[in-house]
């Protein structure tokens, strides 16, 4: 039947998930503000980056359950970024080549 | 056959379920709230159309003396906003997208039915706001742009507040429409055996959701501006005017594709029916739907060739643009493909679908010569674009609009209209149409400008036959406009399926029940079985 | 030969299963949305962060990194006693959801009390948000991120009145959940502006 889901299993996460993502964010959190007080060049805004997405990826997976959704919604979720890369990409090259002609 | 105790169900159209103005503007009935965006739509349609004629009058000469050419910036402002932001953006989605939706897919409403409503008091809420602000007046275009949009005096910051509130209609009328195509098709009825009309709407539904908010933040940066004196379009302030362009367009183009892909899924369902025969290429058709959805992301640059962008990012975005022809060529061979060899049935609504063949074909083609950085150096701002807007637009989006409304008319309304009224309509319109458009190209490439008031004497004699073109047009959507409203007082009662189409709205009543469907159907096959036997 | 046989018999009645998944799908979707809207932001970051990254070393050095750091762990704490309060609901546990959600939009408003300092001490170097590009950004992305935090704190003080007056259970308890979405994208938005603006050297 089209209309009706494949998973309605629920599942619910337990407490002590939640608790040890918790701790997983404030580690990585600490790690990026550390990392920031000191000078390693490039590197400071790849970390910081990494780090964020890692952050932010455990948030969506975890929190907001998107492990266990199917395949429609992680297209939905995905895809915004997809465009986001777009435009920012896209922009910048424009930029870019402007200030330094190719 | 085992009878259920369930008992009979008297048929009550949906236009006689609940009476009374207050009803209608708290219903949740999708096929109402489709009749209150057609409503408003069409209102603004003539008021921008009424708005156009005033232009093409001024134009009629080379002169400004009919008015002055700051009232003539005024009067294209409000032409182009009313129209892009009030009848077409909106468009076939809301009115027809409302109405056929769930009833093609087997569902009782849409996934939403409170937001669905909520989307249409959004919708006024928003046009009322940007009239009352462009009327102030405003001179920007409906384009916007930095730096003049952010420092001039007219009331930019509630025009934009406007529009944003408009976008937010949008962006739910979206969220609604995908929603319902993903999670409320009736049993049986596969991805592969929905209308293409639906395939068309999921596309432009996934336009609506994700590249709106893109001009959302765009405007509320240039509310910024001008209140906040931040300064992101500003060069005084290391800003980038040409910023603003690249965000408005980033949602701007996927916008045109919002405006056209709908109208193609009409044209797909129409000329099945009136040909009497499947339509050819089902699958590439729908997916071609999607990956014109798709590149219209990759395109936006091309409106700003000229703007001041890289030659490096110019030459990328020229070359993403010819690939959206592709997509759109599919559907024009596969439509043709359908005709060949088919049992024509010239009814009115096939002679719209007909005409946006003919139509749409040379807009798209245009589209191509401006797509092509070499030559759009020349032809950018001139009435060349004006020309190809208008071929996609009207000669697109509007015949396939106009089909619609002749074509779902019965299934809507429960009546019928006068069809030879409606055929000799359709040649004022297609006549006055070409008259009016088609030698903009040829002022565009001898360099007319688009936006201005005045123009060279040498212009006079091909301004002057686009102005009468224009009177030709009014009076033929007049004429249509007569015909359709008097339709609906006509005594006789349309039938179930007038023009033996196999989809899922004409197995319902003309007008339908408010539940659409007795018993939500069981979907064996796909809608374009055309002249099999049975 | 016609599209559909209508001769099976199907009730119009929703399953609550099939709404509970209907709802949650259009808040993911809306959230997409979201993510676009301050996507812009974003990108204007990126390319004047390309133009001018002298500008951004020197005056990221202004924002205060402690209270940014603070208000980073408020949220990432209060994302946690969401979503706890989410499972606590689909176990049907009422009061530990309220107190949750009640720790969740205190959260919030301490978020916005740090913010609130954050932005007068700023005021009071007469910093504004027309000041420069990268503070124009800073101001943009936060304000428009700090109406988010409102909206979100008005949301869920909805579903914590519903809460309490017994509205939820096992059953149902699709609104605690989307209330809980909305305020992980809240949470999720600030993951990326506190290193973009504080911590980027």
């Amino acid at each position: 039947m089209s209309s009706h889901s494949s998973s309605e299993e629920h599942h619910i996460t337990s407490y002590k998930t939640y608790i040890l993502i918790w701790i997983l964010l404030m580690i990585l959190t600490a790690i990026t503000v550390y990392v920031s007080y000191v000078d390693v060049g490039i590197f400071n805004i790849v970390i910081a980056m990494s780090v964020a997405s890692v952050k932010a990826a455990v948030v969506a997976l975890f929190f907001m359950h998107l492990k266990f959704e199917d395949s429609i919604t992680w297209g939905f979720a995905l895809f915004p970024l997809a465009l986001l890369a777009l435009l920012i990409g896209m922009t910048i090259l424009d930029t870019f080549t402007r200030l330094f002609p190719i | 056959m085992a009878n259920n105790t369930i008992a009979e169900h008297v048929y009550v159209p949906f236009l006689e379920e609940k009476k009374g103005l207050l009803s209608w503007l708290v219903t949740t009935d999708h096929k109402k709230i489709g009749i209150l965006y057609l409503i408003s739509i069409s209102i603004f349609f003539t008021l921008g159309g009424i708005i156009a004629l005033l232009m093409r009058f001024e134009l009629l000469t080379p002169v400004a003396d009919f008015v002055d050419p700051h009232t003539y910036n005024v009067l294209f402002t409000l032409h182009g906003s009313m129209m892009v932001f009030f009848f077409i953006v909106p468009g076939l989605a809301a009115s027809f997208g409302n109405f056929l939706i769930p009833l093609m897919i087997g569902a009782p409403d849409v996934a939403f039915p409170k937001l669905n409503i909520g989307s249409w008091w959004i919708y006024l809420i928003g046009t009322v706001i940007v009239l009352i602000a462009l009327l102030q007046p405003a001179d920007t275009g409906w384009t916007f742009y930095t730096p003049y949009s952010a420092t001039t005096d007219a009331d930019v910051v509630l025009i934009t507040f406007g529009v944003f509130v408009l976008g937010f209609s949008s962006i739910l009328t979206g969220l609604n429409f995908i929603v319902t195509i993903h999670k409320m098709r009736a049993p049986g009825m596969t991805w592969h055996r929905l209308p293409l009309f639906i395939w068309a709407s999921y596309a432009t539904a996934i336009l609506q959701l994700l590249a709106t908010p893109v001009v959302g933040i765009t405007l509320l940066l240039l509310i910024a501006e001008r209140t906040l004196g931040v300064g992101f379009f500003d060069p005084d302030k290391g800003g980038d005017p040409v910023l603003f362009q690249n965000f408005f367009w980033f949602y701007s183009h996927p916008a045109v594709y919002i405006m056209i892909i709908p109208a193609m899924g009409v044209i797909s369902e129409i000329i099945p029916v009136f040909a009497r025969k499947p339509i050819f290429g089902y699958k590439a058709i729908a997916y071609s739907s999607l990956g014109i959805a798709f590149i219209s992301f990759l395109v936006w640059a091309h409106h700003m060739f000229t703007a001041g962008i890289s030659e490096v990012a110019a030459t990328i975005f020229s070359f993403l643009t010819f690939l959206v022809a592709i997509p759109t060529a599919i559907k024009v061979f596969n439509w043709t493909a359908t005709l060949y060899k088919g049992s024509i049935q010239l009814h009115s609504a096939m002679l719209y679908a007909l005409g946006f063949l003919f139509l749409f074909a040379i807009g798209g083609l245009t589209g191509i010569f401006l797509g092509a950085l070499a030559s759009d150096i020349h032809l950018h701002d001139t009435y060349f674009v004006v020309a190809h807007m208008h071929y996609v637009m009207v000669g697109g989006t509007v015949m396939g609009f106009l089909g619609a409304l002749h074509f779902w008319y019965p299934k809507w309304f429960g009546k019928m209209f006068n069809e030879t009224v409606a055929k000799i309509a359709w040649f004022l319109i297609f006549i006055g149409f070409n008259v009016t458009f088609f030698p903009q190209f040829f002022l565009g490439v001898q360099g007319m400008p688009r936006r201005y008031a005045t123009y060279p004497e040498e212009f006079e004699s091909l301004m002057a036959l686009s102005t009468y073109g224009s009177w030709i047009l009014a009076v033929g959507l007049l004429l249509m406009t007569i015909n359709l409203i008097s339709g609906l007082f006509s005594k006789e009662k349309a039938p179930q399926n007038p023009y033996g189409s196999l989809s899922l709205e004409w197995q319902v009543p003309s007008p339908p029940p408010h539940e659409n469907f007795e018993e939500i159907p069981h979907v064996t096959d796909w809608t374009y079985g055309y002249g099999k036997k049975s | 030969m016609e599209q559909a046989s209508m001769d099976h018999t199907h009730g119009h009645e929703m399953d609550p299963r099939e709404a509970y998944g209907i709802s949650k799908f259009g808040m993911w979707l809306f959230l997409g949305t979201e993510v676009m809207l301050f996507g812009g932001l974003f990108a204007a970051y990126a390319i004047f962060r390309a133009k001018y990254p002298e500008m951004f070393l020197e005056e990221h050095k202004l924002l205060n990194r402690e209270m940014g750091a603070v208000n980073t762990c408020v949220l990432i704490f209060s994302s946690m006693t969401m979503a706890v309060g989410v499972t606590a609901i689909q176990r049907g546990k009422r009061k530990l959801t309220s107190l949750m959600l009640l720790i969740t939009i205190l959260c919030g408003l301490a978020f916005a009390v740090v913010k609130y300092f954050e932005y007068s001490a700023k005021f009071s170097h007469h910093i504004y948000p027309d000041t420069s590009i990268f503070f124009s950004l800073y101001f943009m992305l936060t304000g428009l991120h700090m109406l988010h935090v409102f909206i979100g704190i008005a949301i869920l003080s909805t579903v914590l009145v519903l809460t309490m007056k017994g509205k939820f259970n096992q059953k149902y308890s699709t609104p605690v959940e989307l209330g809980g979405l909305y305020w992980h994208l809240v949470d999720l938005i600030w993951i990326y502006l506190f290193p973009l603006l504080y911590l980027i050297g």
